[in-house]
């Protein structure tokens, strides 16, 4: 038997499949308009291209902000829940995840089975999100995911604004003094890690710590999350995957 | 399936606004109040009916923001919306008002609202400990006292204090019992419900019928409790809620809990149990008696506060209460700061898990809450949001 996890995020939706044992299948698409049709089309997808019969699926779980809106689910979980499960599983060292996505961020924090003991969750504002990066890699007219190259090697410029209306009015004003994309970049990621920690710092970071969600795809913040933390981070492939794993993982 | 009493309680809110128009224009005099410390022992012996005043709803908040900062907290903004835009029955009725020192931004948003009303304002102690503290807020008890016999030419005798103390305390008998009933497991009401009963209650004109109705409320409930009928399955987490006031258009996260499958059984908070625990004594001298019963309000506003730990400890062991939620309005400092203390407490002596929700009135971060209470309440019961 199979069970399916579907993690519809603001930006992206995530699709796993996991038979028992290992996940089988995973696949992401852009949530655009619909919530629901993005998630159809998952299913459709991941059965038809690894030949699973509708009837081998034993159930299906939705998480994510659009997981209220998947009719042919069996069952919800909140993502906070479904990605201590994934990273728990990816992992059994486990013990903090750090989850950046679209338009939140969380840190989670588990215990030696896996199950969620506390969490936090940003307050509603973009600052620190995939959101704020975005809107950031617009102004720079770069794609958000050419952001972490660019900033590489870059030495950032200070980037003061947590809000992104008031950060980005912040780099337009940067790009006119003439500062270089690449240090603007770092300062954009330097602006997410800084929030990042003022969440993370208000629990006590327990090794290991894994770095999921869209934003985890960030070579450059990772590493920069580590020098201030001062711990190892783990992020894997699959860091985006994650909520949709766990989900899959809860309902088998 | 709801009490039917339940019902009658809703139809407070037309009741009300129609009863308090007719006592205005038979004469009577009305004093309209805001906090959990305002003595309305005292305007009933001035013969004057009390009342809660609005500040519960965010509609009139724009309007109240062409005078005061976006950053206060909704109560604050809220209740003065709604003074200055004349939609509150309650408040267009007062002959006068009665404020309180508790925080800085309401003593500052009174300085503006006394210009629409005769004002008296009360100058709570920043504590409660000590001979001091007790003596000066003895001393504001007999100003507002004087300050009623001056307004309404009425002479306030210690009989009729002592009056007024028996019957607000009956009224807290009442509404306490009401509380207690939760206590069962499953709970018989939901919070919704147990809030909305005393917020309504607060707008009573008629303090005798108000706890006719409720001891009616209690009977009917606890036939239900024989019954078996509940308001929730025995599964339901059982959720304690502290933190801020919250009152009939405020009530989001009690509504988000209980929509998520949980049972929030027991209200700290002062539109809670805050203010029924300590009862007046009314064997003392009654200014003595009521200050003493005023000041020991374990309200946020207060340093130190160590006794609303106490009787969130108490709370949480007699409704056997699975998780605690801190609710706080957003510049709400004391509380916010105070926050700090209750998680470490409810985590490390209650072994309890704990959530705090920092908001407004408005509904733009429902979907957000939503996603924090499930999930607080996956990891109290992993099967409850399923």
């Amino acid at each position: 038997m199979i069970s399916i996890g579907i993690d519809v995020g603001s930006v992206a939706a995530k699709i796993a499949a996991f038979d028992g044992e290992k996940i089988i299948a995973t696949a992401i698409l852009p949530t655009g308009w619909s919530p629901r049709e993005v998630g159809e089309q998952l299913l459709k997808d991941i059965l038809e291209k690894n030949q699973i019969p509708r009837d081998k699926v034993k159930s299906i779980v939705g998480t994510g902000y659009g997981r209220v809106s998947l009719p042919f689910i069996d069952k919800k979980i909140t993502e906070i829940t479904c990605h201590g499960r994934g990273a728990f599983f990816i992992n059994p060292e486990i013990r903090t995840v750090i989850d950046i996505g679209g338009q939140d961020s969380k840190v989670i924090k588990l215990d030696d089975t896996g199950m969620v003991v506390d969490f936090l969750m940003n307050d509603k504002c973009a600052a620190g999100t995939g959101r704020f990066l975005q809107v950031m890699a617009n102004a720079l007219q770069v794609d958000i995911s050419e952001l972490s190259e660019l900033a590489e090697k870059a030495e950032p410029v200070n980037i003061s604004s947590m809000c992104t209306v008031f950060a980005e009015s912040e780099v337009v004003s940067l790009i006119a003094e003439g500062s270089s994309k690449e240090k603007i970049a770092a300062g954009l990621l330097q602006s997410v890690c800084n929030k990042t920690y003022s969440l993370v710092s208000k629990m006590d970071v327990e090794d290991k710590v894994f770095f999921s969600g869209g934003v985890s795809r960030s070579k450059v913040l990772k590493e920069m999350l580590e020098e201030k933390l001062g711990v190892d981070i783990i992020s894997t492939e699959e860091s985006q995957f994650l909520g949709a794993i766990g989900a899959a993982i809860l309902g088998f | 399936m709801r009490p039917k009493v339940m019902e009658e309680v809703e139809a407070l809110r037309g009741v009300n606004s129609v009863k308090i128009k007719e006592a205005h224009e038979a004469g009577k005099k009305v004093v309209g109040m805001y906090c959990v410390f305002s003595p309305s022992e005292i305007a009933l012996a001035a013969d004057a009916i009390s009342v809660t005043l609005c500040g519960t709803t965010q509609e009139p908040i724009e309007e109240a923001e062409k005078h005061l900062p976006r950053n206060l907290c909704p109560l604050i903004k809220s209740s003065y919306g709604f003074a200055i835009t004349d939609k509150c029955p309650y408040f267009y009725f007062s002959d006068v008002l009665l404020a309180e020192t508790t925080c800085d931004g309401k003593k500052k948003m009174y300085e503006l609202m006394g210009k629409i009303k005769p004002m008296h304002i009360m100058n709570l102690p920043q504590t409660a400990e000590g001979e001091e503290a007790l003596e000066m807020w003895k001393k504001e008890m007999i100003k507002f006292k004087n300050f009623l016999e001056e307004q309404f030419h009425v002479e306030i005798t210690d009989e009729k204090l002592r009056e007024a103390i028996k019957l607000m305390n009956r009224e807290r008998d009442a509404m306490k019992r009401l509380h207690k009933l939760n206590a069962h497991k499953p709970a018989p009401l939901t919070g919704m419900d147990m809030m909305l009963a005393q917020w309504l209650k607060g707008f009573n004109v008629d303090k005798e019928a108000g706890i006719e109705l409720i001891e009616r409320l209690i009977e009917e409930v606890e036939e239900r409790i024989k019954e078996g009928k509940f308001a929730f399955d025995e599964s339901a987490p059982r959720i304690l809620l502290t933190g801020c006031p919250v009152g009939s258009g405020s009530e989001k996260v009690i509504k988000i809990l209980e929509e998520a499958g949980a049972s929030v059984v027991a209200l700290e908070n002062c539109t809670g149990y805050k203010g029924l625990d300590v009862m007046v004594d009314e064997d003392k001298d009654p200014i003595t008696a009521l200050a003493e019963k005023y000041l020991q309000t374990p309200c946020s506003c207060m340093t130190p506060n160590n006794k609303r730990l106490d009787l969130i400890k108490r709370l949480a062991e007699e409704y056997s209460v699975d998780g605690v939620v801190d609710l706080t309005w957003q510049a709400c400092h004391t509380y916010n700061i105070e926050s700090y203390f209750v998680k470490n407490f409810v985590k490390d002596e209650l072994n309890l898990p704990f959530l705090q929700i920092e908001t407004d009135y408005s509904d733009s971060d429902i979907g957000q809450i939503k996603v924090r209470v499930e999930a607080f309440l996956e990891t109290i019961n992993p099967t409850v949001t399923a």
